[in-house]
């Protein structure tokens, strides 16, 4: 049991639905990118979705791509991911962290030496963009042999006769994409996503969350109850791009949270 | 002949869309569906008489095929060695290779029903060429277009708006092909119900770099008639050069002639400023390492991070920092030889071209020249070479003029300071 699936397991025992948050990790900065997401739990954060800088994030929009170029600017690397993550861990051993990005750097560092090294780093699960089922042989199935969580997203274009694919080596949860189209961009509506969710649940256990297109905490509220919970990025990116302090970052997150959390 | 097919190279991609290790589908699953579609349609259309009846007859009254097999008779002589025959590509519709391939890929997008067509463009080459094929066939065109490409392909802009595409230009990166592939994916995952995507190379996921191989296939196709009526029966070329960014007329060219063992076949990348640890260039072959990008795994220019690394090159259309996936496996099996050309060695060409066969190349073909020029003195003159003059050099004169310091401002014609 991974602690995705363990904190699954807690949020069901108190009939709440999950809040998941995006940050890219070493945006604007390592030290202060530390600070916002060592404080993402006591925001009321359920799982943590760390952002791994790439120089083409190809399925991200505008706000997400200055947090990578930024981050990147700053000089993070795949190694200070890992290292921001192993940081994180010396105050936290409970709250999931799903490290989310492209194949590229993972690959360039070879898939074994990755997994081991973010097994370590206390990483529990992987969401990477660029994989499709039909490459499952390149990391999925080694990651969840090493035991983390692949996280599969499943999209408006994944029709039912190609659902139990994009199911079967999923893990953890699935990540249901509101939207056709890049992080950030329209605001998802509950009434589209309510019979979606319903359709992917008809097939699998797992918890389904929702993301792409949340940025307020009304948003929030009506996702997450459309759902098992929801993932919000751009917006919280946004307030960082915008130079607020992390205390301020946080009480946005904050009010995220509580919007998830009152669905 | 058993033996001889498992021997081919020619049988690529296995059904995983892999060539060796190379090409693959890395892309969202937004994509995936629409991709898979494509691939049957595609497999259906290549076994359709109609489908090729149409493409023929397009080729023949629209494009102006067969481009000619040109011998080159005064720069044979000038570099005193072997024969050199230019294949005139740039004679196409639109003035270059590019127009080949868009026009099967539109033919599919209509069979499959997509009324917007999106591109991106390097040197503008494939924008015009795609721009030109929707006018045609009145289909809706957007051309993504790096912002540092749209200044020093001006005429070409002006082209595609003309023949009614919006051209975007793109900010994000360095403004160049790379980043416009980025944009140009951004959209598709955006519109990918009624949008096709006409990649302009032999790169991205599969079915594309074996799609546009097998359209841009019909150059080498024909160089092995034309050769056979010129030289007589059976001759095949003994060396075929081609100029490489994504690498699609290149494959065009090699791809007839893979399993013709005596044909040497030598790919030009882009060298810049020189391929070394300042990587001011593009030769992803010569200077770069596997990886993945734009959906498919290739040599890709990169850092130790696994960063993708900017490419420079002074053609835009070879200012790509990855090759197609079956370049990256035919140079890791040895069939095909891949070298290196600076920007200063391609403008020589560039010149010697205008100077001894009265034909303007675009920068791109200039770099395959020049290795012509580096290679042909040396061969005994029964020795054929065949190189693909891919695009006229219209479009480049004025970056031309800018190197050699030719102020083109100037009325008066002088040279500038």
């Amino acid at each position: 049991m991974t602690r995705i699936d363990a904190k699954f397991a807690e949020l069901r025992g108190q009939g709440k639905k999950a809040f998941v948050s995006y940050v890219m990790a070493g945006d604007p900065d390592y030290a202060t990118s530390l600070e916002v997401v060592k404080g993402l739990p006591g925001a009321g954060v359920d799982i943590i979705e760390l952002g791994l800088p790439f120089t083409d994030p190809m399925a991200d929009g505008p706000t997400i791509q200055a947090a990578g170029q930024r981050a990147l600017e700053a000089g993070m690397t795949l190694q200070k991911t890992l290292d921001l993550a192993t940081e994180f861990r010396k105050t936290d051993d409970t709250t999931p962290i799903v490290l989310m990005g492209y194949y590229n750097p993972i690959y360039n560092r070879g898939v074994d030496t990755f997994l081991t090294d973010a097994k370590a780093a206390g990483i529990d699960g992987l969401i990477v963009v660029d994989l499709p089922p039909e490459e499952d042989d390149e990391l999925c199935i080694p990651a969840q042999a090493a035991g983390l969580n692949f996280i599969r997203l499943a999209t408006p274009t994944t029709d039912d006769k190609r659902l139990p694919k994009v199911l079967q080596n999923t893990s953890g949860f699935v990540y249901y994409v509101s939207i056709t189209g890049i992080t950030g961009a329209a605001e998802a509506q509950a009434t589209d996503v309510a019979p979606e969710v319903a359709r992917i649940k008809a097939k699998t256990d797992l918890p389904v969350i929702v993301g792409f297109g949340v940025r307020t905490p009304d948003t929030a509220r009506a996702i997450a109850g459309a759902a098992d919970g929801t993932v919000v990025g751009s917006a919280i990116v946004s307030q960082i791009a915008a130079g607020k302090p992390p205390a301020e970052v946080l009480a946005f997150v904050k009010s995220l949270a509580d919007g998830a959390h009152s669905a | 002949m058993a033996d001889d097919l498992f021997n081919s190279f020619m049988n690529g991609p296995d059904d995983k869309g892999r060539f060796g290790i190379f090409g693959g589908r890395f892309v969202s699953e937004t994509l995936m569906p629409l991709i898979l579609s494509l691939e049957e349609e595609y497999e259906r259309a290549k076994t359709d008489p109609a489908f090729w009846a149409e493409m023929d007859d397009l080729w023949k009254n629209y494009v102006g095929r067969p481009s000619p097999l040109y011998f080159a008779e005064r720069l044979t002589d000038h570099l005193g060695g072997a024969k050199i025959y230019l294949k005139r590509d740039e004679l196409n519709h639109t003035g270059a290779h590019k127009i080949n391939n868009v026009l099967g890929q539109i033919l599919l997008a209509r069979r499959m029903g997509k009324t917007r067509i999106i591109a991106e463009t390097g040197a503008g080459q494939h924008g015009v060429a795609t721009a030109t094929v929707c006018a045609k066939f009145g289909l809706k065109c957007v051309v993504y277009m790096g912002a540092h490409d749209v200044r020093r392909q001006a005429p070409n802009v002006f082209r595609m708006r003309l023949l009614g595409a919006e051209v975007i230009p793109v900010t994000s990166g360095r403004g160049t092909l790379k980043d416009a592939m980025n944009d140009a994916l951004r959209d598709w995952v955006t519109n990918v119900r009624d949008t096709f995507y006409c990649i302009g190379t032999v790169a991205g996921p599969h079915p594309y770099p074996a799609m546009v191989r097998d359209f841009q296939s019909i150059i080498g196709k024909e160089v092995r008639w034309q050769l056979a009526e010129q030289e007589g029966e059976g001759r095949l070329p003994d060396t075929v050069i081609a100029a490489i960014g994504g690498g699609s007329n290149a494959m065009g060219l090699f791809y007839p002639f893979l399993d013709d063992k005596s044909v040497n076949i030598i790919g030009v990348e882009a060298g810049g400023k020189g391929v070394d640890e300042k990587m001011q260039h593009c030769a992803s072959l010569t200077g770069g390492r596997p990886g993945v990008l734009h959906g498919n795994r290739t040599y890709l220019l990169q850092d130790d991070d696994g960063q993708i690394l900017e490419g420079y090159s002074i053609s835009a259309g070879l200012d790509y920092p990855g090759i197609g996936p079956e370049h990256s496996w035919l140079h890791e099996v040895g069939r095909a030889q891949y070298v290196s050309i600076t920007d200063k060695e391609a403008l020589e060409a560039f010149q010697l071209s205008c100077a001894l066969e009265g034909i303007i190349p675009a920068l791109e073909p200039s770099h395959a020249l020049a290795h012509v020029m580096k290679i042909a003195g040396d061969l005994p003159r029964e020795h054929i070479i065949v190189m693909n003059m891919c695009g006229r050099g219209d479009k480049d004169i004025f970056t031309v003029a800018k190197h050699l310091g030719f102020d083109m401002s100037d009325t008066e014609g002088r040279d500038a300071d």
